[in-house]
């Protein structure tokens, strides 16, 4: 389970997260709503140990253990995964070797032995079978040259792969046409389970009819709004979220 | 160090002699004159083994001194500039020199636009005038022997202070139209006031036949959060020798735009010394370079980027033909302690004809870690692909070629913001295309 | 794959002191006096047992060096190095010719063996499949010990010795072709090595025959103030084809030692050879003390139309790198390449590019640089790509690429293009650049540590240089990068 509470983030004197407090609970999924610039990306990051954001105040704690205190790997290897809005390019890095090197080394962290090479390749091809994904993007470098729907792909590829407790997913629909939607949403949905908690960063409600949420957050200036039942969401669809800019505005 | 102990050229002994004979009669501190020549002395004219002069051997190049050119008539100085066609359609203030010397009754002193202030370099060196602390704003420009021989023997130029946003640009335009070849050296200066906008202009002009040899310098002190846009164009006599140095300070936040266009000169070397003292600031320095004949063309630039966050975009472009030779140097520096800069340097040669020959030398010297920086250097012939197409479109080959190189030159002219002066040097590049043969 | 997790493994496993190869062996050693004089120059050839010819082009070359002076051009600094307070030759005192590995000291074996390096052939082929036999010749110090495969190679036609040994073999061809690539009077330290060079390899490749095996020369720096100058002359006859290796290390120690050596490659009409470096010399301590001056004088002649010449190099060794290995591209329709990894640390400073001159018609070629500076070194990519007016259609592809790994560190780039032909297309670019903080960060999302997603991102950086190694030396060059950078993160 993972408890937020009351963090406040700056970056470069600008403050982001205002006293922000969050939930989500074993087997939950989360979505966390906001117009541009209510700060959920800078949640996603500040979750995952990106560097760069100043901590003024707050918690952040998955399983009892503080995350803030954690370097991202570690942060990693305790169970947290950031599916990125932009997934990096790394040239001349092969995809497989990256895969392999990524997953050995939370295992190792955990104290479980390596994986042998047969059994990470079984893993792979059936990891990249459910996600629809064409063999020859495993044999290209990390996400060279990939097309936007692909980047995603092979995101929830690595999610599937490294069996995260904690999914954060951060504006995965952004750039997906409705194939390559319900190609990732179905990835994401069998990965659903009671021991693992997602965290669904979106704009737009359309991600929410594909990956069904338990509870909606309504973020804004830094913070957590408004909570609801996945019924929220409809609701923000139909009304936008010019209600909370006239909030701003009174 | 081993060159102290060679002989002396011919050149190199004239130089010494007109040094001697002219350095009590020349304004101002004698002193750093004669420092200067003794530095400058010291090494002799630049030859191949100097790194910096491998492309461009004045040594085999300057073989023949002409004598320094005297004070012209009123007559002459009235001929000379009907003569100078240089940026005709650009309205701007004018600051003429004939013969390396400063027309002074060409400019209305009472009548200055708004924010231009003006003083002759002869008088301020005589009664040394405040602004001639800010001579010399790059420092290691001082150890260039072009540099060296320019302020041994810098007889006239202006001195400018601009101050607030000055909408006129002020256009310096150089004339030499001696009968027989001189040898001219010119040193302007401009001081531009923090915040300040303005446009400068500078056109080369000297007569075909004759040998001559300028040596101008124009030296910049830019303040913070101002826009230069500086246009030159050397449009020099056919046997003329060309050296010029442009050394720029600029401080932090501001804009600085910079092209050289060169159709003109025998040989020509066009040095540009640039720091970066200031962060967040822009600076673009371009090149467009049409050599024929067995004209020889160098372009040579070192840029240090000597604060956080500067950008640098330098782009030069050289079309070759017949037997001339193009050269580009290009230096970026950045050390330690200027993180976040971004510095891009692009050099490419078209060579038209078969006998042309480019020299390359794109160099990145970099010390920060947390940059960008590239550069990119291309050499060839027009292509084949584009010709093809565009004469199954109809157009004849040297129609086509032209269209081609237009487009290739263009792309360096077109960040020229004035108009006129963008459509001058448009201009320029369609009547070199349409004198070849 | 599992490369990448050995390098992990390795860069896990070492602490402060990096170089493993810093081991020293104890052998007793017969040493020329000290200094350079025309008397150490008839020391050398006569226990060469070298012609009257060899004996006079020394001399000859000594003379000349007298003459000349310390290049200066390269951006590395040194204090003056006294060419008389140098042993020039220096051989094991038992038994300095072996005839078989048994009558080689068996100090020395142990050396190669603590190296990695396989001496006896039927371990060799005990263990190993036939295809990735490897023949090698052991320089130590001034002699060759050993030279593996030798009559496997005689049936083949292949002609591969130490120097020493072809100079009384084979007169004719050393005759024909030493010093016609790089002359006596080169260079500084060429002249130098053609003066006093001890031993190296010498390989013929008869017509039409291609290779059976990869060769290569491992050289050892053992004794204490002892240059090492080899000189390596490789010749692929017509349409023949030679894959050759390089592999060195020295002893750790405080003072510097001098390595000029000067290595030529001929290819004739339709050949290729393929030259690999995995240069590994002491580097010197993080203060900068001790390590060797690798100043190498390496250059192909594309003699041939339609040869092929490329130099594949790994740099992680050396205080202070000089090399620049060139293709002169004489040949019609001939290509040269070179592909490059230098890696600094340390105090180290490396010099080192290429040179392409484009001679004949049609001729192509390619440069793939890649420098990663870390820690307080310098490291200049200096290279040349020039067109003569003959050289229609010439072709070259420059892409040189530095990485900054600190704030400590220099990244330079000197490229000199010269077209003196029309027709000639030639394209260069380089970057320099950091490991972008986002890469760092998404690697370590996935679970890496600092120092794995450094050793990850670098291998991604090179892989286009290490693909063009053979597969052994890949593995070992990759291993190299990583120890390299140890330490140099965080």
């Amino acid at each position: 389970m993972l408890e937020i509470k009351n963090l406040v983030v700056q970056i470069e004197d600008k403050r982001i997260l205002n006293g922000l407090n969050l939930t989500v609970s074993k087997g939950e999924i989360a979505a966390i709503m906001g117009p541009n610039g209510s700060g959920k990306s800078t949640l996603s990051y500040v979750i995952a140990g990106k560097e760069d954001y100043e901590i003024l105040d707050g918690e952040i704690l998955l399983d009892g253990q503080n995350l803030l205190e954690m370097e991202p790997d570690q942060r990693a290897a305790a169970g947290v995964f950031l599916a990125f809005q932009y997934p990096l390019e790394i040239p001349g890095v092969g995809t497989m070797t990256f895969l392999k090197a990524a997953l050995n080394a939370q295992r190792k962290a955990r104290g479980d032995d390596e994986l042998s090479t047969p059994d990470f390749i079984k893993q792979v091809n059936a990891a990249a079978a459910k996600l629809e994904m064409p063999k020859d993007m495993l044999k290209r470098a990390l996400n060279v040259g990939f097309s936007g729907g692909e980047k995603k792909r092979m995101e929830i590829l690595q999610m599937a792969l490294l069996q995260p407790s904690f999914c954060i997913l951060d504006e995965t629909d952004s750039g997906l046409d409705i194939d390559a939607l319900r190609i990732v949403s179905e990835g994401v949905n069998s990965l659903r389970s009671p021991d693992r908690s997602f965290l669904v960063i979106t704009h737009y409600q359309r991600l929410l009819n594909h990956i069904v949420p338990d509870t909606v957050h309504v973020m804004h200036g830094g913070r957590i709004v408004r909570t609801g039942g996945k019924e929220l969401a409809l609701e923000l669809e139909a009304n936008g979220y010019a209600d909370y800019r006239e909030e701003e505005a009174a | 160090m081993a060159d102290v102990t060679l002989m002396k050229t011919p050149a190199e002994t004239a130089l010494a002699q007109a040094f001697e004979s002219a350095k009590t009669t020349l304004p101002g501190n004698a002193e750093s004159r004669a420092q200067a020549f003794e530095q400058f002395n010291l090494r002799g004219l630049p030859h191949r083994r100097v790194e910096e002069f491998k492309y461009t051997d004045l040594r085999a190049l300057l073989r023949e001194i002409a004598p320094f050119a005297g004070v012209p008539t009123a007559d002459e100085t009235k001929v000379a500039l009907q003569g100078s066609k240089a940026f005709s359609n650009v309205a701007a203030l004018q600051v003429p020199f004939v013969n390396g010397h400063f027309v002074r009754e060409a400019v209305d002193f009472h009548n200055l636009p708004e924010g231009i202030e003006l003083v002759p370099l002869r008088e301020a060196l005589a009664d040394g005038h405040e602004w001639l602390a800010h001579l010399s704003p790059v420092p290691w420009a001082s150890d260039n022997p072009v540099y060296q021989l320019n302020t041994s023997f810098m007889a006239d130029g202006v001195m400018i202070r601009v101050a607030g946003s000055v909408e006129t640009p002020v256009h310096l335009r150089f004339v030499t139209a001696a009968a027989s070849a001189v040898a001219t050296a010119t040193r302007v200066l401009v001081v531009v006031e923090e915040g300040s906008s303005f446009t400068l202009i500078e056109s080369h002009e000297s007569t075909d036949g004759a040998n001559h040899q300028p040596n101008d310098v124009v030296e910049m002190l830019v303040g913070d959060r101002t826009n230069v846009q500086h246009v030159r164009q050397n449009a020099e006599g056919d046997r003329t020798l060309a050296l010029s140095t442009l050394a720029l300070k600029i401080g932090s936040e501001a804009v600085f735009n910079s092209i050289n266009v060169v159709t003109g000169a025998a040989t020509s070397r066009h040095q540009v010394y640039a720091i970066l003292n200031g962060e967040n600031t822009n600076l673009r320095v371009n090149g467009a370079t049409m050599l024929k004949g067995t004209q020889h063309g160098d372009s040579t630039l070192v840029v240090e980027h000597n604060a956080l966050h500067c950008e640098s975009r330098e782009l030069f472009k050289t079309v070759v033909d017949d037997e001339a030779t193009g050269v580009f140097q290009g230096k970026i520096i950045v050390p330690h302690h200027a993180q976040k800069t971004d510095g891009r340097m692009m050099s490419a040669a078209l060579l038209l004809g078969e006998n042309a020959a480019m020299n390359n030398k794109p160099e990145l010297e970099i010390f920060a870690d947390d940059v960008q920086c590239a550069h990119g250097a291309t050499c060839g012939q027009l292509d084949e692909d584009l010709l093809f197409y565009l004469m199954a479109r109809g157009l004849p080959k040297k129609e086509a070629e032209s269209l081609l190189v237009q487009a290739f030159l263009g792309e360096a002219i077109e960040f020229v913001e004035n108009e006129s002066a963008r459509e001058a040097l448009v201009g320029t590049v369609e009547s070199w295309l349409k004198a070849r043969t | 794959m599992p490369a990448v997790q050995e390098t992990i493994d390795q860069v896990r496993s070492i602490d402060v002191d990096q170089y493993k190869y810093g081991f020293e062996t104890e052998v007793e050693m017969e040493k020329a006096p000290k200094g350079l004089s025309e008397d150490v120059i008839r020391f050398i050839s006569a226990r060469k047992a070298e012609p009257e010819w060899m004996l006079q082009w020394r001399l000859d070359a000594y003379k000349r060096w007298l003459t000349m002076k310390e290049p200066t051009w390269a951006r590395v600094s040194y204090d003056k190095i006294d060419y008389n307070d140098i042993y020039y030759y220096a051989a094991p005192k038992k038994n300095p010719a072996p005839k078989s590995l048994d009558e080689v000291d068996p100090e020395i074996l142990k050396t190669y063996e603590k190296l990695g390096i396989p001496l006896r052939e039927q371990e060799i082929l005990a263990g190993v499949e036939p295809q990735s036999r490897v023949a090698v010749d052991a320089v130590f110090d001034s002699v060759s010990v050993a030279t593996t495969f030798k009559e496997e190679l005689k049936k083949a036609g292949v002609i591969f010795m130490p120097i020493s040994e072809a100079i009384r073999e084979y007169p004719d061809l050393v005759r024909q072709y030493l010093g016609s690539v790089v002359p006596v009077t080169d260079n500084f330290f060429a002249t130098l090595n053609s003066a006093v060079f001890t031993d190296g390899s010498f390989v013929y490749v008869p017509p039409g025959v291609r290779c059976p095996m990869e060769l290569s020369t491992y050289f050892r720096i053992n004794e204490k103030n002892t240059g090492q100058f080899e000189r390596t002359l490789i010749i692929a006859d017509k349409g023949s084809y030679v894959s050759y290796l390089e592999g060195c290390t020295a002893p750790k120690r405080d003072e510097n030692q001098l390595h000029a050596a000067v290595v030529e490659l001929i290819a004739l009409d339709d050949a290729e050879i393929k030259y690999s470096t995995v240069q590994n010399w002491y580097p010197g301590d993080a203060e900068g003390r001790g390590g060797i001056y690798n100043f190498v004088t390496k250059r192909g002649d594309c003699r041939g139309r339609n040869s092929v010449i490329t130099w594949t190099q790994v740099e992680t060794g050396s205080a202070i790198t000089w090399k620049y290995p060139s293709c002169i591209l004489r040949g019609d329709n001939s290509r040269g390449e070179f592909y490059s990894i230098a890696v600094s640390n340390g105090m180290q400073q490396v010099d080192s590019g290429t040179k392409m001159i484009h001679l004949g018609k049609n001729t192509t070629s390619r440069i793939i640089s890649k420098g990663i500076a870390a820690g307080k070194s310098d490291n200049t990519y200096r290279g040349l790509v020039s067109a003569h007016r003959k050289a229609t259609g010439a072709r070259n592809f420059t892409n040189c690429d530095s990485l900054l790994i600190g704030n400590q560190c220099g990244a330079h780039t000197v490229p000199y293009i010269e077209s003196k032909n029309a027709s000639a297309v030639f394209e260069h670019e380089a970057t320099t650049s950091k490991i972008s903080e986002d890469q760092m960060f998404y690697c370590q999302q996935r679970g890496l540590s600092e120092e794995e997603a450094t050793a990850l991102i670098v291998n991604g950086f090179v892989k286009d240089v290490l693909q063009q190694l053979p597969m052994e030396f890949a593995v070992e060059a990759q291993k190299l990068i990583s120890i390299s950078l140890e330490g140099s993160v965080g």
